[in-house]
C-alpha cells in the first residue's frame, strides 16, 4: 500500500495555485479458474493498476485516468484533467472533500493467507465443486462451468484538501452453473459461495444450491396470468434492493430523478420495511473502511418502519443539498469519477424462515430468478416488469415449477405491499444483502 | 506497438514447455468522454490504457495472463505466467514463423477524436439539451453524453497470424425526464458508429434529442401495459434485439459445444418461420459492431446463420473452431487486453421482407406496437428470453392508439421465431452494448418491422 501512497502523494504535490487535486490510485491481483468436464478450461492470473485524477479549479472539475502506473501516463492524466477542467461549467458546489470528525472503524476485510494458497489448491477446489454437482443428482447432465476466483485489492485516495485514506480487501468465491435434463427438457440453476479467503467458502452449499435450483424447475410450465403474492428468494431481493438504492441517491434527488424526492419523513413503504446502508458491517461484501472520496464509512438509516429517513450523499450532492456527506461516494474503478451509491444495504430481518413464510401464503409464487432487470425496470418512473421462474405456492405448500412468465408492479407499490421479511439474511457479493421477502398484489403474466 | 522480433520471441517462450497454440493480443486505447447534465457541462474525462494479454492453449486448457508492461521483459513474464498451465515438459525451443501478415490502416476520411477540439464535442451536448428542453414544458431534466475511442490492436499467434488494426468509435446519447400528473417518465436515444467525428455530418443530433423528449412526454399519458399474450408488431431498428436474444446468443459455438443451447444439433433443420433469414456481419460499413478484423486477427465476414427459416451455421471463434476442426467465422471478440476472447456477435440482423409496415399494422386486429426496445436477456440453455419495450402503443382495429408504460416481454426463442408471420421492407440497424460473461462489446442489431403472432406482455393491466 506504501507504493500507492507514494504515487498519490506525488500527484497531489503537483497542484498548481488555486487547484484542488485528488489522486485515486488502485491496484488489484486476480486469479480466475474455470473448470469444465474435469479439466481446466481457463486459468488466468493477473495484476492490474491505475490512477484516476480529479482537478477542481474555480469550481470547475476535470478528470482523466491511466490504466497503468507508468510515470509518463500519469503525467498525461494530470495534464488532461487540468485541461478538461477548463471546459466544464462553473458550479459553486463543486470541490473536493475536507476531513470531518468521523473516525475510521477498524474493519477486518483483508486476509493475508489468501495469497499463500497455491493455484493447484484453487484448481482442485473448483474440480471438487464440479464433481460434487455432477454426482449430486442423476438429472444433472453437465456443469456449464465451475469457477474459482479471488481478488485482492488496494486503493489510496489523497487530496491536497486534507483527505488521506488507504483501504484494502480480499474476496474469494466459487460458483457452479448446473444443467439438469429430464425427458428432453433442460433447466439451469446456479449456486455459489463467497468469503474473504478460501477457508470461508462453503462448497457443499454452492453445489447443493446449483443442483436444487436446476432440478426443481424440471417440468416447469407457463402459468396463467393472475395477480398474486410473490415470495422473493434472498438473491432476488438483493437485486430489488440494489434498484431501490438508486432512487435513494441524493444525487438523483437534486437532479430531479428520484421518485422519493420531497417525501422525507413520509410513509413510503410498509411498516415491515426498515432499510439501512451500513458499509462498516464486515460481513457485507461492499464494506470498506473509507468511501471513494476518503471519508470514514458510516451507517445510514434510509427507511425506518416504512418512513423515509434520508438519502445517500457524496461531497458534491451533500453540499448542494445543504447536508453532511453520508460517505456514500463509490467508484466503478480508477477510470471513473466518484458518484453516489449504496454499498451494504440490508433489510431488518423478520422472525420467519423461508419455509414458515411459504406456510403463510395461500396462493402465490416463489421466485428464484429474475431476468431483464436492465430492460424492464425503470427506476425513474418506477415501472417494474421482469422475467421470472420459480415454484407455485398453493395452500402453504410449494407446488409445481413455473417459467417463462413476468412479474410486474411498480417500485412504489411493491414497497408499500411488503407483508413479511424473512429471518434469513444472506450476505451476497452485491451492494445489498439477500433475505426472503413477501410482496402482495403483483401481476403475473403468463398464458 | 511491439516489434515482430519480440513477438516471435514471446510466442516461442509461451509454447516452450508444450501447448499447441499461443497468442499475443496487444492494445493501445485512448478514450475521451463528455457529460452534460442538469444544465451544466459536468465532466470531461480522458483515459489511456495499454497492455497485452497472452494465452497459451494446451489440450482443452487455456492459460492467460495480461500485463501493462509492453517491454520484452514484461511480455516474457506474462508468457511465463500464461504457460504455467502447460504441465508437460516440452522440448525447449520452438520457432514461430509469422507468415500471415495483415496490416489495416485507418481510412483517410476519418476525423480522429484527437483532431477535434473539446469545445466542439461539448457543443453537441449543449445543442441536444437545448432541443430536448424546448420540445415541451414537461421536460424537467436532460442529460447528454459523448464518447469516443481510438484503439490500436496487434494480434499474433503461433499459426503465423500477425495482424494489426486501428479502430475509431464515436457515440452520442441523450436521456430525458418528463414530469406530469402521473409522475416521471423517461426517453432515451443514441447514435453510435465505427467512425470518427465525421459521423456528425450524417447524424441529426437534434432529431435524436426531440425523439427522446417526445417519447418521455408521450409516456406521461401512457396506460399500464397489458398482462397476457397478444400479437406484437416490432418497428424496424431496435427490434433487432429480439433476434440477438431469441437466437443470436444460442447460435454462439461456445454454448453449442457445452450443450447449453436449444439450437444444438439443429443445423439443416427448420428453426424459424420461412420468412426469417438471419445474418451476423462484421463488415457492414461503419456500424457499431463492425471491425476489419476480430480480436483474434481473423478478417471480419458476413455469416448467414438462418436461411429461409433453416439453421445454416453457428458463430465461431478460434478456440471453438479448432475443436471442431473448421475455420473461425471471425466472431472472436474481447472487451480489452485484460480479457480472454470468446464467441461474440458483431452486427446481427434479419434480412428485410416485402410487406409495407402500414399493412402489417392494418392487418392486426388487437395487439401491441413496440416502437423501441431497450434491451434484453436470454437463458441459452432453455431458450427463454425477455426484452424490454421503452416506447409502445396499443393496436386496436388495425390502428396504433394509446401509449403504454414500459414493460418486459417474455418468450421462448425457438417458439417466437416460428411465430413470425410478417416481415416488412423498412430495414435499419441500431447500436447496442452486449454483455456476456462479464465482458461488454459494441454490437449492432437490425431488422425491418415484423409481427409475432403471440408473445407474453409483462404489464399489469388485465386483458
Amino acid at each position: 500500500m506504501d507504493d500507492l501512497e507514494i504515487i498519490a502523494e506525488k500527484i497531489v504535490s503537483q497542484a498548481m495555485p488555486g487547484e484542488e487535486v485528488e489522486a485515486f490510485v488502485a491496484w488489484d491481483e486476480e486469479t480466475s479458474i474455470r473448470i469444465y468436464n474435469g479439466a481446466i478450461e481457463n486459468l488466468s492470473k493477473s495484476q492490474s493498476s491505475g490512477v484516476g485524477i480529479r482537478i477542481v479549479n474555480n469550481h470547475r472539475q476535470g478528470f482523466a485516468w491511466a490504466g497503468t502506473l507508468d510515470p509518463s501516463a500519469i503525467e498525461f492524466a494530470i495534464t488532461e484533467a487540468r485541461d478538461n477542467a477548463s471546459f466544464a461549467t462553473e458550479d459553486e458546489y463543486l470541490g473536493l472533500g475536507t476531513p470531518d470528525d468521523v473516525a475510521p472503524k477498524d474493519l477486518d476485510l483483508w486476509r493475508d493467507d489468501l495469497s499463500s494458497h497455491s493455484t493447484d489448491e484453487k484448481v482442485s477446489l473448483a474440480l471438487d465443486l464440479e464433481s460434487t454437482v455432477k454426482n449430486s443428482d442423476k438429472r444433472i447432465k453437465s456443469v456449464e462451468s465451475a469457477n474459482y476466483g479471488d481478488v485482492s485489492s488496494m486503493a489510496t485516495v489523497f487530496t491536497n484538501t486534507g483527505m488521506k485514506a488507504s483501504y484494502r480487501q480480499t474476496f474469494s468465491f466459487i460458483s457452479a452453473h448446473a444443467i439438469a435434463v429430464e425427458n428432453d427438457e433442460t433447466q439451469t440453476g446456479g449456486g455459489y459461495s463467497v468469503g474473504r479467503t478460501i477457508s470461508e467458502l462453503n462448497l457443499d452449499k454452492a453445489a447443493s444450491d446449483a443442483t436444487k435450483r436446476a432440478t426443481r424447475l424440471l417440468g416447469a410450465s407457463k402459468p396463467p396470468s393472475a395477480r398474486m403474492t410473490v415470495l422473493f428468494d434472498p438473491q432476488v431481493t438483493t437485486t430489488l434492493l440494489a434498484i431501490i438504492s438508486g432512487t435513494l441517491s441524493g444525487e438523483a434527488v437534486i437532479k430531479g430523478r428520484s421518485l422519493f424526492a420531497g417525501r422525507l419523513n413520509e410513509q413510503v413503504a410498509s411498516p415491515m420495511v426498515s432499510l439501512v446502508d451500513d458499509p462498516t458491517n464486515p460481513f457485507a461484501f461492499g464494506a470498506s473502511v473509507f468511501d471513494a472520496e476518503g471519508y470514514a464509512s458510516r451507517s445510514n438509516s434510509l427507511i425506518a418502519e416504512g418512513i423515509l429517513q434520508g438519502f445517500l450523499y457524496d461531497t458534491y450532492s451533500a453540499r448542494r443539498a445543504g447536508v453532511r456527506t453520508t460517505a456514500s461516494a463509490v467508484r466503478g474503478g480508477f477510470s471513473s469519477t466518484p458518484g453516489v451509491g449504496a454499498r451494504a444495504l440490508y433489510l431488518t430481518p423478520g422472525t420467519k424462515s423461508q419455509p414458515e413464510l411459504i406456510e403463510s401464503i395461500e396462493n402465490g409464487v416463489l421466485v428464484q430468478n429474475i431476468s431483464g432487470v436492465h430492460s424492464g425496470v425503470n427506476p425513474i418512473s418506477g415501472d417494474f416488469s421482469v422475467g421470472a421462474e420459480g415454484l407455485l405456492i398453493k395452500s402453504g405448500k410449494l407446488g409445481s415449477p413455473v417459467k417463462e412468465f413476468t412479474i410486474a408492479s411498480s417500485l412504489q407499490r411493491m414497497l408499500q405491499e411488503v407483508v413479511a421479511v424473512g429471518n434469513d439474511v444472506e450476505w451476497i457479493p452485491s451492494v445489498a444483502a439477500g433475505v426472503s421477502l413477501v410482496v402482495e398484489g403483483i401481476s403475473l403474466s403468463g398464458i | 506497438m511491439i516489434s515482430q522480433e519480440v513477438v516471435q520471441k514471446v510466442l516461442a517462450a509461451a509454447v516452450a514447455r508444450g501447448g499447441e497454440f499461443a497468442e499475443i493480443f496487444a492494445e493501445d486505447k485512448k478514450s475521451s468522454s463528455a457529460a452534460f447534465d442538469d444544465g451544466k457541462v459536468e465532466e470531461l474525462s480522458s483515459g489511456v490504457s495499454r497492455g497485452a494479454g497472452i494465452r497459451v492453449v494446451v489440450g482443452d486448457t487455456t492459460g492467460f495472463a495480461h500485463t501493462a508492461d509492453l517491454s520484452e521483459t514484461g511480455l516474457l513474464r506474462a508468457a511465463e505466467a500464461a504457460r504455467s498451465v502447460a504441465m508437460s515438459a516440452g522440448s525447449g525451443t520452438k520457432t514461430v514463423a509469422l507468415e500471415q501478415r495483415s496490416e489495416h490502416l485507418l481510412s483517410k476520411d476519418i476525423l480522429l477524436p484527437s483532431q477535434v477540439g473539446k469545445k466542439e464535442k461539448i457543443e453537441l451536448l449543449q445543442q441536444m439539451n437545448h432541443v430536448a428542453r424546448s420540445t415541451s414544458g414537461a421536460i424537467k431534466q436532460v442529460s447528454a453524453g459523448y464518447g469516443d475511442s481510438h484503439r490500436r490492436i496487434l494480434v499474433a499467434n503461433t499459426d503465423g497470424v500477425f495482424a494489426t488494426d486501428e479502430q475509431v468509435r464515436t457515440r452520442i446519447a441523450v436521456s430525458v425526464v418528463a414530469f406530469g400528473d402521473t409522475g416521471m417518465q423517461t426517453g432515451y436515444e443514441t447514435a453510435a458508429f465505427t467512425m470518427g467525428f465525421e459521423m456528425f455530418e450524417d447524424v441529426d443530433i437534434e432529431e435524436l434529442a426531440s425523439l427522446a423528449a417526445n417519447r418521455a412526454v408521450r409516456k406521461l399519458s401512457a396506460r399500464p401495459a397489458p398482462s397476457g399474450t397478444l400479437p406484437v408488431v416490432l418497428q424496424g431498428g431496435s427490434g433487432g434485439i429480439l433476434f440477438h436474444e431469441a437466437c443470436g446468443h444460442g447460435l454462439e459455438a461456445d454454448h453449442i459445444i457445452k450443450d447449453s443451447s436449444v439450437y444444438k444439433g439443429k443445423v439443416g433443420e427448420l428453426v424459424a418461420s420461412p420468412l426469417i433469414t438471419l445474418v451476423d456481419d462484421g463488415t457492414v460499413h461503419r456500424q457499431w459492431g463492425t471491425a476489419k478484423i476480430d480480436d483474434e486477427g481473423k478478417p471480419s465476414q458476413r455469416n448467414v446463420l438462418i436461411k429461409d427459416g433453416v439453421l445454416t451455421d453457428y458463430m465461431w471463434d478460434e478456440l471453438r473452431a479448432r475443436k471442431s476442426n473448421r475455420a473461425s467465422s471471425g466472431n472472436g471478440r474481447r472487451q480489452s487486453y485484460q480479457h480472454l476472447p470468446m464467441v461474440r456477435m458483431t452486427n446481427t440482423y434479419l434480412l428485410e421482407g416485402s410487406e409495407k409496415p402500414e399493412t402489417i399494422i392494418e392487418n392486426t386486429k388487437h395487439g401491441v406496437y413496440v416502437a423501441r426496445l431497450g434491451g434484453g436477456q436470454v437463458n441459452t440453455a432453455t431458450g427463454d428470453f425477455v426484452f424490454g419495450m421503452t416506447e409502445a402503443y396499443l393496436i386496436e382495429d388495425g390502428e396504433i392508439t394509446e401509449p403504454l408504460r414500459d414493460a418486459n416481454l417474455i418468450g421462448n426463442g425457438p417458439e417466437v421465431l416460428k411465430n413470425i408471420d410478417a416481415v416488412a421492407d423498412d430495414f435499419s440497424i441500431t447500436p447496442g452494448t452486449c454483455g456476456k460473461d462479464g465482458q461488454s462489446v459494441p454490437v449492432g442489431c437490425g431488422q425491418a418491422t415484423v409481427r409475432i403472432t403471440e408473445v407474453t406482455i409483462g404489464g399489469t393491466a388485465n386483458g
